[in-house]
């Protein structure tokens, strides 16, 4: 059974002036969903295409199942691989080329039409058989795509932005069919995106990725719940950040002084006194009550713009101290707020995180590329 | 006018519905009265002499046998080119290495050779006890129909390596890995898939290919020997004062059934498939090997340098030895043999470059109606197979068609004539490159322009020029070295200019008033070769440069 084991790898462009992929180990495990995630040229393509024999690393292993698989080429690596533009041959119908794969490998007619009918039944596109891709919707072609892909018969589904060029309704059904036939096939995938929601509903476990580099892996949850870098923090989820220092460390909880002498606590005490800190919170994970409260970790603000967004309502508040942070509300819960309303912001001492300021400063850290 | 106000004027002129209708209709209209009537009706107009045919049965078998031989041999060479051509242009457009752009570079040459030139290298190298026949004793390949294949071998085969280049260069990669990660080793991939889809572009360089097979006349017939096709047949026939009627006969039936290959291979091609159902994954996966890979490289590369390359260069060889032999300052000072050349050679770049620049001018709005379907799709595709007429004109029997024609108008002067009959060759070239390119930029570009604001003319200049620049290039390209090395249409048109070819058959045919050495033919024609390559250099760079803005 498939698990990817990925040691070491880097792969170079332009003459080895662009590190696409840097010095980059991962495990995924067998039948385990497993989501690339990193903004545009963080290098996830190129680790699919590296795992997939696209092409070649310029250092490192690449395991699959075991086996070494740097010299072996992607026709003997047992994969399917779903294009983040398809791919399906312009010049062959639904049924050829869901038949490609089992016809390329000699599996017989018999074996080919049953597979192509299997395939494409389960994707619920038997009846489209005859269409050429360019009769089909988007969505249509994506689930074309991954039937082909599926029918040479892998155990390893390598999905390059397979969503991307949906419009969000199907992205968000496809999202769950394509997680429900990995699981029901017992099959291992491997999925790239940058959406961090579609990564978090579909995958067992995420490997973030930022310049050629893998910053942090771990379940959905972990992620969200415990982002060991600035750059996760914000990626996965959003968060407020907001700079100050250690004023002091207590036996239960550390005291951070930021900017304009505001005080708060926080449970994180693995800082040293006087460091320099981040401090992030969800926005979330803030309360917003009108006027002055008197509760924990409390700052003033005014709210400066407020953003209906469906299911939650957006708030900007300037704080006293001229930071802005963001809050946001369920808009079915409590009384929706107004601009200019004088506003106290605040957050529990368990649902924020605390990093060190970075050396490179916070907006280098949080860029994206 | 400042250059800005210029585009101004331009981009108002073209919203106007009127002007760009009248652009669509002169270029159309250019094309039927200068290139497409005057080959056909100087024909029609000697048409009551093609009773000389039917009368002398000898000399009507000895057409038909002729016409045949032509189609044998174009048939033949074009899938020679073909077999060829694609593992080269493969190789080319898929390889790593930097010196595949010499390689590519080097493709051109027999495009840059005059034809007659390329016949009497060939002729040398083959048959010549210079040649290798030296190696064996003996002719190696005696004048007659397999040097008349090694010959359009040589000539057609670029054709096939350069158009096929620009589709690898221009299609999507995604296709072949997409096939690759399904289990199809290299091999079935580049044949189910690959080539499947560069379909159009493979039918468009067999049609030019095989369209030059049937033309060519001046090289053709210095390698004959007694060995007649179509073209030979029509230029022995004129030698032996038989009249006009075989040129008329000959010229129709290879005009006509040519013309009825092309309409059926524009109607049907698209619907034509290539056999990509039928899978041998065994043998497939054995010929993809790296092994096989590399002995299939080094046979292609062999090909091109033992049969195209080294062929096509012998003649312009002992060019070298002109130095030491004082050759080369007769020539430079232009005494002797050398009093024209200077001249001709000029001429020949002059009316290459007006050739190339009215192409360009006629050419694109000709190439916006066939790709775009502007005149509607029934009068687009019928232009669409038209363009390439002239292609399959045999050029002698272009050029005394045109002669027949134009004689009628005795206040042309000769170098117009000349200009016209080598537009009405180059024309195709130029009008398919370009349609072609045009028809594979998405129309969805061309709107967000519009829509962004570009009037027809900025479009073309900001959209269409820029995307379409390697073919833009190609098909100048195309043009030039046509125009450079065309010989037979030449001959029939003019009396008292002499282009460099028609200098260097006279020299080659010792008809000049001076009698040209050997060495003097290899220098003549390493001349041209050179600046040839030279412009072809500065050519490539320039459109480089421009890359590096984009």
């Amino acid at each position: 059974m498939p698990e990817v084991r990925v040691e070491n790898v880097s792969k170079k462009f332009g003459d080895g002036k662009i590190v696409a992929v840097d010095n980059v180990s991962l495990q995924i495990n067998d039948k385990e969903y497993f989501a690339l995630l990193g903004p545009s040229g963080c290098g996830k393509t190129t680790l699919l295409r590296l795992i997939a024999g696209l092409i070649q690393p310029d250092e490192g292993n690449i395991y699959i199942d075991g086996k070494l698989v740097n010299d072996v080429p992607p026709e003997d690596r047992g994969i399917g691989f779903v294009f983040q533009t398809y791919a399906l041959f312009p010049h062959m119908d639904v049924w050829d080329n869901v038949t490609y794969g089992p016809r390329v490998k000699d599996w017989g007619t018999e074996q080919s039409n049953k597979i192509g009918r299997e395939m494409l039944e389960m994707v619920r596109l038997y009846e489209r058989s005859r269409a050429f891709p360019q009769e089909l919707s988007g969505g249509m072609m994506q689930r074309v795509a991954v039937a082909r892909a599926l029918s040479a018969g892998a155990k390893l589904l390598l999905l390059d932005e397979p969503l991307g060029a949906l419009d969000a309704k199907i992205r968000l059904e496809l999202r769950y069919l394509i997680r429900r036939l990995v699981k029901d096939l017992e099959l291992t995938a491997i999925h790239v995106t940058h959406d961090q929601g579609e990564a978090m509903a579909i995958s067992d476990r995420i490997a973030v990725m930022r310049k050629g580099k893998v910053l942090q892996v771990g379940t959905p949850q972990e992620l969200y719940m415990n982002p060991k870098e600035i750059f996760v923090a914000n990626f996965v989820g959003e968060s407020n950040f907001l700079e100050g220092y250690i004023e002091s460390v207590g036996e239960k909880e550390a005291v951070l002084e930021l900017r304009g002498k505001l005080r708060v606590k926080v449970l994180d005490k693995s800082m040293g006194l006087g460091e320099r800190i981040v401090l992030a919170v969800r926005p979330e994970a803030f309360e917003l009550n009108k006027g002055h409260k008197r509760v924990e970790n409390a700052m003033l603000g005014r709210i400066e713009r407020v953003r209906f967004e469906g299911t939650t309502i957006r708030y900007e508040v300037r704080l006293q101290n001229e930071d802005l942070v963001v809050v946001t509300r369920p808009t079915l819960a409590g009384e929706r707020l107004d601009a200019d309303e004088k506003v106290t912001v605040s957050f529990p001492p368990d649902k924020s995180f605390v990093f060190m300021y970075p050396s490179k400063g916070l907006r280098e850290e949080l860029l994206a590329e | 006018m400042s250059r800005f106000s210029l585009i101004r004027f331009l981009d108002r002129m073209s919203s106007k519905p009127s002007v760009r209708y009248l652009t669509y209709s002169f270029s159309a209209a250019f094309f039927f009265a200068l290139i497409l009537i005057p080959p056909i009706l100087g024909i029609l107009l000697k048409w009551n002499e093609i009773g000389q045919i039917f009368e002398n049965s000898s000399l009507q078998s000895r057409a038909l046998a002729a016409v045949y031989a032509s189609f044998g041999i174009a048939l033949f060479v074009s899938l020679v080119d073909v077999v060829a051509g694609l593992p080269l242009a493969w190789f080319i457009a898929r390889g790593k290495s930097k010196w595949l752009n010499v390689l590519d570079t080097l493709v051109d040459i027999p495009f840059i050779l005059p034809t007659v030139a390329l016949g009497y290298s060939l002729f040398l190298f083959w048959s010549q006890p210079e040649g290798v026949s030296s190696l064996f004793g003996a002719s190696l390949v005696s004048p007659g129909w397999l040097l008349i294949i090694l010959l359009h071998f040589v000539f057609s085969f670029p054709i096939i390596v350069r158009v096929m280049v620009g589709a690898l260069l221009d299609y999507q990669i995604v296709y072949e890995e997409a096939s690759r990660t399904l289990g199809a080793p290299p091999l079935t991939a580049d044949r189910t898939v690959t080539l499947s889809i560069l379909k159009p572009s493979l039918v468009s360089s067999f049609i030019l290919a095989f369209a030059r097979s049937i033309s060519e006349t001046g090289a053709t017939l210095m390698v004959a020997g007694t060995f007649e096709n179509g073209p030979v047949f029509i230029a022995n026939a004129q030698a032996e004062h038989l009249g006009d009627g075989p040129l008329v006969f000959v010229s129709f039936i290879l005009i006509a059934v040519s013309f009825s290959i092309f309409a059926v291979i524009t109607v049907l091609g698209p619907r034509l498939k290539l056999p990509t159902k039928k899978v041998w994954p065994f043998v497939e996966r054995k010929l993809s090997g790296s092994h096989v890979a590399l002995s299939r490289n080094t046979v292609t590369l062999a090909i091109f340098v033992l049969v195209v390359l080294l062929p096509s260069l012998f003649v312009a060889l002992p060019a070298f030895y002109a130095v030491i032999t004082g050759t080369l300052g007769q020539a430079l000072s232009g005494t002797g043999v050398w009093q024209n050349y200077w001249q001709s050679l000029f001429l020949s770049y002059f009316v290459a470059a007006v050739v190339t620049f009215l192409n360009a001018l006629v050419g694109l709005p000709m190439a916006v109606l066939i790709a775009r379907k502007r005149a509607g799709k029934l009068p687009s595709t019928a232009l669409d197979v038209l363009v390439n007429v002239p292609l399959v004109v045999p050029s002698i029997a272009l050029g005394a068609s045109m002669k027949f024609f134009w004689s009628n108008f005795a206040f042309i002067p000769e170098i117009a004539l000349l200009i016209f009959a080598h537009i009405s060759i180059t024309y195709p070239y130029f009008v398919r490159a370009m349609a072609s390119a045009i028809g594979r930029i998405g129309m969805d570009l061309e709107e967000a322009s519009r829509i962004l604001g570009a009037k027809p003319f900025t479009l073309f200049r900001t959209i269409i020029l820029p995307l379409t620049k390697y073919s833009l290039f190609a098909g100048a390209l195309l043009v030039f070295t046509r125009s450079v090395d065309e010989t037979g249409a030449t001959l029939a048109v003019v009396t008292t200019l002499k282009t460099a070819p028609v200098l260097l058959v006279a020299w080659v045919k010792k008809t000049s008033p001076i009698p040209a050495t050997p060495l003097d033919i290899s220098l003549g024609i390493g001349f041209l070769v050179l600046f040839s390559f030279m412009i072809l250099l500065i050519l490539r760079l320039v459109v480089r440069g421009r890359e590096r803005r984009y």
